[in-house]
Protein backbone atom coordinates (compact mmCIF):
# COMPACT_ATOMS: atom_id res chain seq x y z
CA UNK A 1 0.00 0.00 0.00
CA UNK A 2 1.65 3.11 -0.81
CA UNK A 3 2.03 5.67 1.58
CA UNK A 4 0.03 9.01 1.68
CA UNK A 5 2.32 12.31 1.57
CA UNK A 6 0.59 13.27 4.99
CA UNK A 7 1.75 9.51 6.49
CA UNK A 8 4.96 10.18 4.60
CA UNK A 9 5.69 13.29 6.31
CA UNK A 10 5.05 12.66 9.61
CA UNK A 11 7.06 9.07 9.08
CA UNK A 12 10.46 11.54 8.01
CA UNK A 13 9.35 14.02 10.77
CA UNK A 14 9.57 10.71 13.53
CA UNK A 15 12.61 9.47 12.42
CA UNK A 16 14.40 13.07 12.16
CA UNK A 17 14.01 13.76 15.55
CA UNK A 18 13.92 9.97 17.17
CA UNK A 19 17.39 9.81 17.76
CA UNK A 20 17.48 13.07 19.87
CA UNK A 21 14.09 12.29 21.48
CA UNK A 22 15.99 8.62 22.30
CA UNK A 23 18.99 10.54 23.67
CA UNK A 24 17.16 12.85 25.82
CA UNK A 25 15.16 9.79 27.39
CA UNK A 26 17.58 7.92 28.31
CA UNK A 27 20.48 10.06 29.22
CA UNK A 28 17.98 12.64 30.92
CA UNK A 29 15.02 11.74 31.89
CA UNK A 30 16.15 8.51 32.96
CA UNK A 31 18.88 9.30 34.80
CA UNK A 32 17.15 12.35 36.62
CA UNK A 33 13.86 9.77 37.75
CA UNK A 34 16.66 7.21 39.23
CA UNK A 35 18.34 10.01 40.96
CA UNK A 36 14.72 11.09 42.40
CA UNK A 37 14.17 7.56 43.04
CA UNK A 38 17.28 7.00 45.02
CA UNK A 39 16.82 10.29 46.90
CA UNK A 40 14.09 8.37 48.98
CA UNK A 41 16.41 5.38 49.54
CA UNK A 42 18.93 4.54 52.17
CA UNK A 43 22.54 4.02 52.17
CA UNK A 44 23.60 0.35 51.71
CA UNK A 45 26.02 -0.88 54.40
CA UNK A 46 28.91 -0.93 52.02
CA UNK A 47 27.67 2.38 50.67
CA UNK A 48 25.86 2.77 47.48
CA UNK A 49 21.90 2.64 47.39
CA UNK A 50 19.58 0.28 48.83
CA UNK A 51 15.92 0.66 48.11
CA UNK A 52 13.80 1.96 50.77
CA UNK A 53 11.37 4.91 51.04
CA UNK A 54 12.23 7.23 53.42
CA UNK A 55 12.38 11.23 53.67
CA UNK A 56 15.39 10.92 56.25
CA UNK A 57 18.01 12.10 53.02
CA UNK A 58 15.66 15.21 53.06
CA UNK A 59 15.42 15.46 56.43
CA UNK A 60 19.54 15.16 57.11
CA UNK A 61 19.76 18.27 54.48
CA UNK A 62 20.50 20.99 56.97
CA UNK A 63 23.69 18.33 57.52
CA UNK A 64 25.29 20.41 54.89
CA UNK A 65 23.70 23.90 55.41
CA UNK A 66 27.07 25.64 55.42
CA UNK A 67 27.65 24.15 51.83
CA UNK A 68 24.21 25.72 51.03
CA UNK A 69 24.70 28.88 52.74
CA UNK A 70 28.00 29.08 51.24
CA UNK A 71 26.63 28.56 47.77
CA UNK A 72 23.98 31.14 48.34
CA UNK A 73 25.62 33.35 49.73
CA UNK A 74 28.66 33.88 47.02
CA UNK A 75 26.60 32.69 44.13
CA UNK A 76 24.87 36.18 44.30
CA UNK A 77 27.65 38.23 45.33
CA UNK A 78 29.82 36.54 42.36
CA UNK A 79 27.37 37.38 39.87
CA UNK A 80 27.10 40.81 41.42
CA UNK A 81 30.78 41.45 41.01
CA UNK A 82 30.49 40.41 37.24
CA UNK A 83 28.08 42.81 36.51
CA UNK A 84 29.74 45.27 37.88
CA UNK A 85 33.08 44.82 36.36
CA UNK A 86 31.02 43.34 33.11
CA UNK A 87 28.74 46.40 32.63
CA UNK A 88 31.74 49.17 31.54
CA UNK A 89 33.46 46.97 29.65
CA UNK A 90 29.90 45.63 27.49
CA UNK A 91 29.24 49.24 27.34
CA UNK A 92 32.23 50.03 25.59
CA UNK A 93 31.72 47.38 23.04
CA UNK A 94 28.30 48.38 21.96
CA UNK A 95 28.61 52.30 21.99
CA UNK A 96 32.18 53.78 22.21
CA UNK A 97 34.30 51.23 20.68
CA UNK A 98 35.12 51.80 16.74
CA UNK A 99 32.92 49.51 14.87
CA UNK A 100 36.12 48.34 12.62
CA UNK A 101 37.41 46.79 15.46
CA UNK A 102 34.34 45.56 17.24
CA UNK A 103 33.86 41.93 16.38
CA UNK A 104 37.60 41.19 17.08
CA UNK A 105 36.85 42.86 20.48
CA UNK A 106 34.21 41.06 21.26
CA UNK A 107 35.73 37.82 20.27
CA UNK A 108 38.30 38.20 22.18
CA UNK A 109 35.98 38.64 25.36
CA UNK A 110 34.21 35.32 24.20
CA UNK A 111 37.08 33.18 23.69
CA UNK A 112 38.11 32.59 27.15
CA UNK A 113 34.77 31.34 28.03
CA UNK A 114 35.15 28.25 25.77
CA UNK A 115 38.92 27.37 27.03
CA UNK A 116 39.40 25.12 29.72
CA UNK A 117 37.86 26.49 33.14
CA UNK A 118 40.17 24.06 34.72
CA UNK A 119 43.36 25.62 33.07
CA UNK A 120 42.13 29.31 34.05
CA UNK A 121 41.67 28.43 37.40
CA UNK A 122 44.83 26.80 37.79
CA UNK A 123 46.30 30.04 36.04
CA UNK A 124 45.39 31.97 39.46
CA UNK A 125 46.00 29.27 41.80
CA UNK A 126 49.38 29.57 40.13
CA UNK A 127 49.23 33.86 40.83
CA UNK A 128 47.89 33.41 44.44
CA UNK A 129 49.70 30.59 45.44
CA UNK A 130 53.08 31.03 47.62
CA UNK A 131 55.63 31.24 44.99
CA UNK A 132 53.49 33.86 43.16
CA UNK A 133 52.05 37.53 44.40
CA UNK A 134 52.73 36.39 48.42
CA UNK A 135 56.45 35.80 47.24
CA UNK A 136 56.92 38.93 45.13
CA UNK A 137 55.58 40.62 48.45
CA UNK A 138 57.96 38.76 50.50
CA UNK A 139 60.94 40.41 48.43
CA UNK A 140 59.38 43.85 49.31
CA UNK A 141 59.26 43.25 52.76
CA UNK A 142 55.39 42.16 53.14
CA UNK A 143 55.44 38.43 54.63
CA UNK A 144 53.27 36.05 55.28
CA UNK A 145 50.38 36.82 53.11
CA UNK A 146 47.49 34.29 52.33
CA UNK A 147 45.44 34.67 48.96
CA UNK A 148 44.84 31.39 48.54
CA UNK A 149 41.80 29.37 50.15
CA UNK A 150 40.34 32.05 51.03
CA UNK A 151 36.88 33.44 49.81
CA UNK A 152 38.31 36.50 48.31
CA UNK A 153 40.09 34.37 46.05
CA UNK A 154 37.29 31.98 45.01
CA UNK A 155 35.20 35.40 44.13
CA UNK A 156 38.40 36.46 42.34
CA UNK A 157 38.11 33.41 40.18
CA UNK A 158 34.11 33.34 39.76
CA UNK A 159 34.56 36.84 38.52
CA UNK A 160 37.44 35.80 35.82
CA UNK A 161 35.49 32.62 34.96
CA UNK A 162 32.34 34.25 34.55
CA UNK A 163 33.11 37.80 32.94
CA UNK A 164 32.28 36.80 29.73
CA UNK A 165 28.98 35.26 30.28
CA UNK A 166 28.17 38.32 31.71
CA UNK A 167 29.36 40.72 29.02
CA UNK A 168 27.99 38.65 26.08
CA UNK A 169 24.30 39.19 27.10
CA UNK A 170 24.73 43.27 28.26
CA UNK A 171 26.63 43.61 25.32
CA UNK A 172 23.60 42.37 22.93
CA UNK A 173 21.22 44.17 24.68
CA UNK A 174 23.27 47.48 24.24
CA UNK A 175 23.79 46.59 20.70
CA UNK A 176 20.26 46.42 19.99
CA UNK A 177 19.85 49.73 21.51
CA UNK A 178 18.45 52.83 18.64
CA UNK A 179 21.04 55.44 18.71
CA UNK A 180 18.23 57.79 17.93
CA UNK A 181 17.55 57.58 21.71
CA UNK A 182 20.41 58.94 22.65
CA UNK A 183 20.95 61.37 20.14
CA UNK A 184 17.38 62.88 21.11
CA UNK A 185 18.25 62.75 24.55
CA UNK A 186 21.32 65.21 23.94
CA UNK A 187 19.68 67.19 21.61
CA UNK A 188 17.03 67.98 23.81
CA UNK A 189 19.34 69.02 26.70
CA UNK A 190 19.79 66.01 28.89
CA UNK A 191 23.22 65.65 30.59
CA UNK A 192 25.26 62.49 29.59
CA UNK A 193 24.11 61.03 33.06
CA UNK A 194 20.73 61.57 32.87
CA UNK A 195 21.01 59.69 29.55
CA UNK A 196 22.89 57.01 30.87
CA UNK A 197 20.22 56.39 33.38
CA UNK A 198 17.25 57.29 31.63
CA UNK A 199 17.78 55.53 28.59
CA UNK A 200 20.41 53.39 28.16
CA UNK A 201 20.32 51.77 31.55
CA UNK A 202 16.70 50.82 31.39
CA UNK A 203 17.06 49.44 27.76
CA UNK A 204 19.64 47.24 28.84
CA UNK A 205 18.02 45.75 31.76
CA UNK A 206 16.95 42.90 29.76
CA UNK A 207 20.90 41.59 29.21
CA UNK A 208 21.71 42.28 32.45
CA UNK A 209 18.71 39.92 33.88
CA UNK A 210 19.81 37.40 31.97
CA UNK A 211 23.60 37.66 32.72
CA UNK A 212 22.97 37.99 36.25
CA UNK A 213 20.93 34.95 35.66
CA UNK A 214 23.12 32.58 34.21
CA UNK A 215 26.30 33.35 35.99
CA UNK A 216 24.21 33.01 39.29
CA UNK A 217 22.62 29.04 37.52
CA UNK A 218 26.17 28.25 36.65
CA UNK A 219 27.56 29.51 39.92
CA UNK A 220 25.18 27.39 42.23
CA UNK A 221 26.24 23.83 40.49
CA UNK A 222 30.08 25.54 40.39
CA UNK A 223 32.56 22.95 41.90
CA UNK A 224 36.11 23.29 40.13
CA UNK A 225 36.40 27.02 41.39
CA UNK A 226 35.87 26.94 45.18
CA UNK A 227 37.74 23.60 45.05
CA UNK A 228 40.87 24.77 43.86
CA UNK A 229 40.94 28.58 44.74
CA UNK A 230 38.81 27.80 48.52
CA UNK A 231 40.74 24.66 49.20
CA UNK A 232 38.04 23.17 50.57
CA UNK A 233 37.55 26.24 52.84
CA UNK A 234 34.94 27.94 51.18
CA UNK A 235 32.36 24.79 50.21
CA UNK A 236 30.10 24.54 47.69
CA UNK A 237 26.91 22.32 46.90
CA UNK A 238 29.27 20.83 44.17
CA UNK A 239 31.96 20.11 46.69
CA UNK A 240 29.61 17.96 49.00
CA UNK A 241 27.98 15.78 46.00
CA UNK A 242 31.60 15.27 44.80
CA UNK A 243 32.28 14.39 48.02
CA UNK A 244 29.43 12.67 48.99
CA UNK A 245 29.69 10.27 45.84
CA UNK A 246 33.00 9.17 45.36
CA UNK A 247 34.02 9.59 48.92
CA UNK A 248 31.85 8.39 51.61
CA UNK A 249 29.61 7.17 48.91
CA UNK A 250 26.70 8.09 50.40
CA UNK A 251 24.23 8.10 47.45
CA UNK A 252 21.16 8.82 48.30
CA UNK A 253 21.91 11.38 50.75
CA UNK A 254 24.04 12.76 47.67
CA UNK A 255 20.97 12.13 45.39
CA UNK A 256 18.69 14.10 47.50
CA UNK A 257 21.07 17.17 47.78
CA UNK A 258 21.64 16.90 43.88
CA UNK A 259 17.57 17.16 43.43
CA UNK A 260 16.96 19.98 46.05
CA UNK A 261 20.34 22.02 43.64
CA UNK A 262 17.71 21.62 40.76
CA UNK A 263 14.79 22.78 42.71
CA UNK A 264 17.06 25.67 43.62
CA UNK A 265 17.85 26.16 39.90
CA UNK A 266 14.22 25.99 38.71
CA UNK A 267 13.21 28.55 41.33
CA UNK A 268 16.32 31.39 40.43
CA UNK A 269 15.30 30.50 36.66
CA UNK A 270 11.64 31.25 36.83
CA UNK A 271 12.00 34.24 39.01
CA UNK A 272 14.78 35.69 36.46
CA UNK A 273 12.28 35.04 33.88
CA UNK A 274 9.28 36.41 35.31
CA UNK A 275 11.91 39.54 36.08
CA UNK A 276 13.02 39.51 32.24
CA UNK A 277 9.64 39.22 31.11
CA UNK A 278 8.63 42.62 33.35
CA UNK A 279 11.52 44.40 31.90
CA UNK A 280 10.98 43.42 28.21
CA UNK A 281 9.12 41.46 25.86
CA UNK A 282 11.70 38.73 24.86
CA UNK A 283 15.05 37.63 25.51
CA UNK A 284 17.98 36.43 23.16
CA UNK A 285 21.06 35.16 24.45
CA UNK A 286 24.21 35.03 22.47
CA UNK A 287 26.61 32.69 23.61
CA UNK A 288 29.18 32.16 21.13
CA UNK B 1 36.23 54.42 30.52
CA UNK B 2 39.06 52.97 27.85
CA UNK B 3 41.75 52.37 30.25
CA UNK B 4 39.17 50.53 32.60
CA UNK B 5 38.24 48.33 29.50
CA UNK B 6 42.02 48.22 28.80
CA UNK B 7 42.67 46.79 32.47
CA UNK B 8 39.50 44.20 31.83
CA UNK B 9 40.94 42.66 28.90
CA UNK B 10 44.80 42.23 30.54
CA UNK B 11 42.77 40.91 33.30
CA UNK B 12 41.33 38.20 31.42
CA UNK B 13 44.52 37.30 29.34
CA UNK B 14 47.22 38.19 31.74
CA UNK B 15 46.38 35.15 33.72
CA UNK B 16 46.72 32.58 30.58
CA UNK B 17 49.89 34.56 29.29
CA UNK B 18 51.45 34.02 32.50
CA UNK B 19 50.68 30.44 32.23
CA UNK B 20 52.02 30.24 28.47
CA UNK B 21 55.30 32.02 29.72
CA UNK B 22 56.29 30.16 32.46
CA UNK B 23 55.93 26.41 30.38
CA UNK B 24 58.70 28.00 28.72
CA UNK B 25 60.79 28.69 31.64
CA UNK B 26 64.20 26.70 31.75
CA UNK B 27 64.04 26.57 35.79
CA UNK B 28 61.37 24.34 38.13
CA UNK B 29 60.72 27.88 39.26
CA UNK B 30 57.28 29.61 39.29
CA UNK B 31 58.58 32.96 40.15
CA UNK B 32 61.28 33.26 38.37
CA UNK B 33 62.31 32.92 34.53
CA UNK B 34 65.32 31.52 34.45
CA UNK B 35 65.94 31.13 30.44
CA UNK B 36 63.64 29.77 27.43
CA UNK B 37 63.18 26.30 27.13
CA UNK B 38 60.84 23.44 25.33
CA UNK B 39 62.05 20.61 27.86
CA UNK B 40 58.71 20.44 30.09
CA UNK B 41 56.88 19.73 26.35
CA UNK B 42 59.53 16.92 25.72
CA UNK B 43 58.78 15.75 29.92
CA UNK B 44 54.80 16.44 29.32
CA UNK B 45 55.27 14.51 25.72
CA UNK B 46 57.12 12.13 26.62
CA UNK B 47 54.71 10.88 30.41
CA UNK B 48 52.66 8.24 28.88
CA UNK B 49 49.74 8.40 31.66
CA UNK B 50 49.48 12.07 30.15
CA UNK B 51 49.24 10.98 26.20
CA UNK B 52 46.61 7.78 27.24
CA UNK B 53 44.74 11.00 29.06
CA UNK B 54 44.76 12.85 25.89
CA UNK B 55 44.19 10.12 23.42
CA UNK B 56 40.66 9.18 25.42
CA UNK B 57 39.75 12.35 25.19
CA UNK B 58 40.21 13.42 22.04
CA UNK B 59 38.42 10.01 21.22
CA UNK B 60 35.61 11.01 23.29
CA UNK B 61 35.49 14.52 22.20
CA UNK B 62 35.56 13.64 18.49
CA UNK B 63 32.31 10.60 18.79
CA UNK B 64 30.46 12.98 20.88
CA UNK B 65 30.32 15.62 18.89
CA UNK B 66 30.12 13.90 15.38
CA UNK B 67 26.95 11.89 17.25
CA UNK B 68 25.45 15.21 18.51
CA UNK B 69 26.08 17.10 15.20
CA UNK B 70 24.14 14.57 13.58
CA UNK B 71 21.31 13.86 15.15
CA UNK B 72 21.29 17.89 16.75
CA UNK B 73 20.62 18.77 12.96
CA UNK B 74 18.29 16.07 11.99
CA UNK B 75 16.08 17.19 15.31
CA UNK B 76 16.54 21.32 14.56
CA UNK B 77 15.40 20.07 11.04
CA UNK B 78 12.40 17.81 12.28
CA UNK B 79 11.38 19.99 15.18
CA UNK B 80 9.67 22.55 12.76
CA UNK B 81 7.83 20.28 11.50
CA UNK B 82 6.69 18.89 14.74
CA UNK B 83 3.34 20.11 16.28
CA UNK B 84 3.52 23.35 18.87
CA UNK B 85 2.96 20.98 21.92
CA UNK B 86 5.80 18.65 20.49
CA UNK B 87 8.27 21.45 19.91
CA UNK B 88 7.70 22.60 23.36
CA UNK B 89 8.04 19.33 24.61
CA UNK B 90 11.75 19.18 22.82
CA UNK B 91 12.44 22.47 23.83
CA UNK B 92 11.82 22.02 26.87
CA UNK B 93 13.98 19.11 27.39
CA UNK B 94 17.15 20.66 25.30
CA UNK B 95 16.59 23.73 27.89
CA UNK B 96 17.49 21.30 30.59
CA UNK B 97 20.38 19.57 29.32
CA UNK B 98 21.90 23.11 29.01
CA UNK B 99 20.93 24.65 32.62
CA UNK B 100 20.96 21.48 34.48
CA UNK B 101 24.42 22.18 36.20
CA UNK B 102 26.97 19.55 35.10
CA UNK B 103 27.65 17.92 38.75
CA UNK B 104 24.07 16.86 38.71
CA UNK B 105 23.95 15.50 35.01
CA UNK B 106 27.21 13.67 36.27
CA UNK B 107 25.36 12.19 39.47
CA UNK B 108 22.16 11.31 37.81
CA UNK B 109 24.20 9.34 34.70
CA UNK B 110 26.03 7.45 37.47
CA UNK B 111 23.26 6.21 39.60
CA UNK B 112 21.24 5.03 36.62
CA UNK B 113 23.69 3.34 34.82
CA UNK B 114 25.07 1.65 37.47
CA UNK B 115 21.81 0.22 38.33
CA UNK B 116 21.27 -0.71 34.71
CA UNK B 117 24.40 -2.40 34.65
CA UNK B 118 23.87 -4.35 38.19
CA UNK B 119 20.73 -5.58 36.02
CA UNK B 120 21.89 -5.77 32.96
CA UNK B 121 25.36 -8.00 34.07
CA UNK B 122 23.62 -10.97 35.76
CA UNK B 123 21.01 -11.47 32.88
CA UNK B 124 23.71 -10.92 30.35
CA UNK B 125 25.59 -13.79 32.31
CA UNK B 126 22.89 -16.13 32.16
CA UNK B 127 22.00 -15.81 28.55
CA UNK B 128 25.80 -16.01 27.40
CA UNK B 129 27.14 -19.33 26.21
CA UNK B 130 30.86 -18.83 26.49
CA UNK B 131 32.32 -18.51 29.94
CA UNK B 132 33.81 -15.12 29.97
CA UNK B 133 30.37 -13.14 29.84
CA UNK B 134 31.13 -9.10 29.27
CA UNK B 135 30.68 -6.65 31.72
CA UNK B 136 29.07 -3.51 31.01
CA UNK B 137 30.34 -0.77 33.41
CA UNK B 138 31.16 2.81 33.39
CA UNK B 139 33.91 3.81 30.71
CA UNK B 140 33.94 5.57 27.05
CA UNK B 141 30.32 4.77 26.19
CA UNK B 142 29.29 6.74 29.65
CA UNK B 143 31.41 9.58 28.81
CA UNK B 144 30.11 9.97 25.55
CA UNK B 145 26.57 9.84 26.27
CA UNK B 146 26.89 12.24 28.97
CA UNK B 147 28.70 14.54 26.88
CA UNK B 148 26.52 14.31 24.05
CA UNK B 149 23.53 15.39 25.59
CA UNK B 150 24.65 18.83 26.66
CA UNK B 151 26.30 18.77 23.01
CA UNK B 152 23.24 17.73 21.68
CA UNK B 153 21.06 20.58 22.79
CA UNK B 154 23.91 22.98 21.66
CA UNK B 155 24.07 22.16 18.22
CA UNK B 156 20.40 21.72 18.20
CA UNK B 157 19.95 25.31 19.35
CA UNK B 158 22.72 26.84 16.63
CA UNK B 159 20.93 25.04 13.84
CA UNK B 160 17.60 25.86 14.92
CA UNK B 161 18.24 29.32 14.96
CA UNK B 162 20.25 29.31 11.77
CA UNK B 163 16.89 27.39 10.12
CA UNK B 164 14.60 30.38 12.09
CA UNK B 165 16.91 32.76 9.99
CA UNK B 166 16.63 31.22 6.59
CA UNK B 167 13.90 32.66 4.26
CA UNK B 168 10.69 30.16 3.54
CA UNK B 169 10.70 31.52 -0.13
CA UNK B 170 13.41 30.22 -1.23
CA UNK B 171 12.35 26.26 -0.09
CA UNK B 172 8.75 27.30 -1.51
CA UNK B 173 10.72 28.29 -4.95
CA UNK B 174 12.45 25.01 -4.95
CA UNK B 175 9.53 22.96 -4.79
CA UNK B 176 7.41 25.18 -6.87
CA UNK B 177 9.73 24.30 -9.44
CA UNK B 178 8.84 20.68 -8.95
CA UNK B 179 12.44 19.68 -6.80
CA UNK B 180 11.57 16.88 -4.32
CA UNK B 181 11.47 17.72 -0.62
CA UNK B 182 14.93 15.83 -0.28
CA UNK B 183 16.28 18.10 -3.50
CA UNK B 184 15.66 20.87 -1.84
CA UNK B 185 17.01 19.83 1.51
CA UNK B 186 20.96 18.62 -0.69
CA UNK B 187 20.58 21.42 -2.95
CA UNK B 188 19.35 24.59 -0.77
CA UNK B 189 18.75 24.03 2.87
CA UNK B 190 21.60 22.13 3.80
CA UNK B 191 24.25 24.17 1.82
CA UNK B 192 22.82 27.24 4.04
CA UNK B 193 22.73 25.62 7.34
CA UNK B 194 26.43 23.48 7.16
CA UNK B 195 28.48 26.15 8.57
CA UNK B 196 26.22 26.16 11.80
CA UNK B 197 26.47 22.40 11.90
CA UNK B 198 30.33 22.77 11.56
CA UNK B 199 30.28 25.17 14.17
CA UNK B 200 27.92 23.36 16.29
CA UNK B 201 30.63 20.24 16.04
CA UNK B 202 33.71 22.76 17.27
CA UNK B 203 31.63 24.02 20.29
CA UNK B 204 30.72 20.56 21.11
CA UNK B 205 34.36 18.85 21.06
CA UNK B 206 35.34 21.90 22.75
CA UNK B 207 33.14 21.27 25.00
CA UNK B 208 33.30 17.60 25.61
CA UNK B 209 37.78 18.05 25.36
CA UNK B 210 37.28 20.78 28.38
CA UNK B 211 34.82 19.51 30.07
CA UNK B 212 35.80 18.18 33.84
CA UNK B 213 33.24 17.38 36.27
CA UNK B 214 30.90 15.46 33.96
CA UNK B 215 33.79 12.92 33.63
CA UNK B 216 34.76 13.23 36.97
CA UNK B 217 31.65 11.21 37.71
CA UNK B 218 31.16 8.36 34.98
CA UNK B 219 34.37 8.13 33.59
CA UNK B 220 34.80 4.84 35.85
CA UNK B 221 38.41 3.64 35.81
CA UNK B 222 39.28 5.83 32.87
CA UNK B 223 41.08 9.40 32.69
CA UNK B 224 40.31 12.15 30.77
CA UNK B 225 43.08 14.81 30.11
CA UNK B 226 41.06 16.83 32.35
CA UNK B 227 40.90 14.40 34.80
CA UNK B 228 44.45 14.07 34.72
CA UNK B 229 45.28 17.58 34.73
CA UNK B 230 43.20 17.89 37.81
CA UNK B 231 45.16 14.91 39.40
CA UNK B 232 48.18 16.52 38.57
CA UNK B 233 47.30 20.09 40.38
CA UNK B 234 46.25 18.24 43.50
CA UNK B 235 49.43 16.75 43.63
CA UNK B 236 51.38 20.10 43.61
CA UNK B 237 52.41 22.89 40.26
CA UNK B 238 55.36 21.63 38.54
CA UNK B 239 55.97 23.63 34.76
CA UNK B 240 54.71 20.29 33.51
CA UNK B 241 51.34 21.53 33.91
CA UNK B 242 52.29 24.51 32.33
CA UNK B 243 53.21 23.15 29.19
CA UNK B 244 50.01 20.52 29.28
CA UNK B 245 47.55 23.45 30.27
CA UNK B 246 49.42 25.62 27.36
CA UNK B 247 48.37 22.85 24.78
CA UNK B 248 44.91 22.66 25.69
CA UNK B 249 44.72 26.31 25.68
CA UNK B 250 45.52 26.58 22.18
CA UNK B 251 43.38 23.16 20.92
CA UNK B 252 40.73 25.05 22.03
CA UNK B 253 41.53 28.41 21.47
CA UNK B 254 41.68 26.71 17.33
CA UNK B 255 38.34 25.03 17.88
CA UNK B 256 36.55 28.34 19.12
CA UNK B 257 38.16 30.62 16.84
CA UNK B 258 37.08 28.62 13.49
CA UNK B 259 33.83 28.08 14.90
CA UNK B 260 33.39 32.03 15.39
CA UNK B 261 34.65 32.38 11.77
CA UNK B 262 32.14 29.38 10.60
CA UNK B 263 28.85 31.20 12.09
CA UNK B 264 29.52 34.84 11.20
CA UNK B 265 26.92 35.67 9.10
CA UNK B 266 26.64 36.07 5.27
CA UNK B 267 26.67 39.99 5.38
CA UNK B 268 29.79 39.86 7.57
CA UNK B 269 30.86 36.71 5.34
CA UNK B 270 30.61 39.54 1.90
CA UNK B 271 33.25 42.13 3.18
CA UNK B 272 36.17 39.02 4.18
CA UNK B 273 35.54 38.69 0.45
CA UNK B 274 34.04 35.29 0.35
Amino acid sequence: MPLTPDRKRQLVTAALVAPAGLWLFVFLVLPFMAMVVFSFGERAPEGGYQAAFTFAQFANLPSRAAAFWNTMMIAPVGAFLCLIVAYPVAYYLAIKSNPKYRLVLVSLVVVPFWTSLLVRTYAWMYILGSRGIPNLLGMIGIEDVRLLNTPGAVLLGIVYGYLPLMIMPIYVSLEKLDRRLLEASADLGAKPVSTFFGITLPLSLPGVMTGVALVTILLLGEYLIPQLLGGGKVFFIGNALVDLFLQSRNWPFGSAIAVTLVVVVVIVLSVAMRVAWKVSGSRQVDLV
Amino acid sequence: MRALVTFVYLFLYAPIALVVLFSFNAGRSASEFTGFSTMWYGKALGNTFLITALQNSLMIAFTSAVLAAVFGTMAALGMQRLSARGRAIFDGLFAAAIVIPGVVIGIATLVALVEVFSFLNPALASIWPGDKPPQLGLGYGSIIAAHGLFSLALVTMIVKARIASLGRDIVEASSDLYATPFTTFRQIVLPQILPSVLAGFLLAFTFSFDDFIVAFFVAGSKTTLPIYVFASIRRGVTPEINAIATMVLVASLLMILIARVLMRDKTTKAHAGE
